[in-house]
């Protein structure tokens, strides 16, 4: 099975990484855009097909490894 | 005083790390990562410097999960010393010894420079060596060194006095440009509940020889060599 765990910052927490895409999308031309914040997507292929199953096994995941909770969401997505 | 050095894939200042407990007098080993259990005897683990699987997913985060984790963490729990160098701080903070996360430098440079440090406390296993207040001079190398954590997490740090190093400028004064990184309240170091464990960014293990221009990192081997 196919799924995706997205990782994002918390509101708040200071992002550089975000403001430094912003600031060169703003030096490309790119007008419009009010604020950029920098996340990861994990592609995760998953064996069975059990949707309960699936987002157990990706929240452990998520909360033991892919993300760091102090400062950092997921979402988990069966594709 | 026996000391055992991690050493994770990626690791790069285990060498100097012996090389500093041993002019301080300290026996040292190095354990590697896989294995499960500590040697017999040993009084502290170190956390060295490095790039542990190059900063993969979050710096420190996948060496955090490695299989002697679980030693080090039932020998903390035992009061034995655990002492944390850069990566060795990011990974005490992934592992749980430590509260909060080190973010990105908040101007994105890795910066590599001297660093003065005001010494907070010296009460302690790791700091008997320097006066309170000191300012002393070690190095730093880093490019995500910015300690955050969330706000009632930083007021106890500060109302248990966990705080154990500032960033400051050579006359002793913290905080403003002598901060590197935009860590809350400038802090470069910080100890766990029962101050048997020390993460700290800067590297004293870097400053223990007049050829490179300073030995203030001498009085942290000297002071744990002292403490077992």
């Amino acid at each position: 099975m196919k799924t995706r765990v997205t990782v994002t910052l918390k509101t708040g927490v200071l992002d550089p990484q975000g403001k430094a895409i912003e600031g060169a999308l703003n030096s490309l031309g790119i007008k419009g855009i009010v604020s950029v914040r920098q996340g990861k997507v994990f592609d995760i292929e998953l064996e069975g097909a059990e949707p309960e199953t699936a987002r157990a096994v990706l929240t452990a995941a998520s909360e033991k490894l892919l993300a760091n909770t102090v400062v950092e969401n997921y979402r988990v997505e069966l594709l | 005083m026996k000391a055992a050095i991690l050493l994770f894939p990626g690791c790069n200042r285990e060498g100097d790390a012996a090389r500093a407990f041993g002019q301080a007098g300290a026996e040292t080993q190095i354990v590697w990562h896989a294995d499960h259990v500590l040697p017999n005897g040993i009084d502290l683990v170190v956390l060295p410097g490095g790039f542990s699987y190059g900063d993969y997913l979050r710096c420190g985060a996948i060496a955090a999960r490695s299989p002697i984790m679980g030693a080090v963490g039932r020998h903390a729990a035992r009061g034995g010393l655990v002492l944390g160098i850069c990566n060795g701080f990011q990974i005490l903070c992934e592992a749980g010894l430590l509260p909060g996360v080190l973010m990105r430098n908040r101007d994105l440079r890795f910066i590599c420079r001297r660093q003065h440090l005001r010494v907070e406390r010296n009460d302690t296993a790791f700091a008997s060596a320097y006066g309170l207040h000191q300012t002393i001079e070690f190095a730093i190398a880093h490019g995500e060194g910015n300690y955050e954590a969330h706000d009632e997490t930083i007021a106890k740090l500060e109302d248990e006095g966990r705080v154990a190093f500032r960033y400051c400028d050579a006359s002793g004064k913290v905080g403003g440009a002598a901060n590197p990184n935009g860590s809350t309240n400038d802090i470069a170091g910080i100890y766990s509940k029962n101050f048997n464990v020390l993460g700290m960014m800067p590297h004293p293990e870097n400053l223990i020889d007049p050829l490179v221009g300073g030995i203030d990192g001498r009085g942290l081997f000297e002071s744990l060599t002292k403490a077992a």
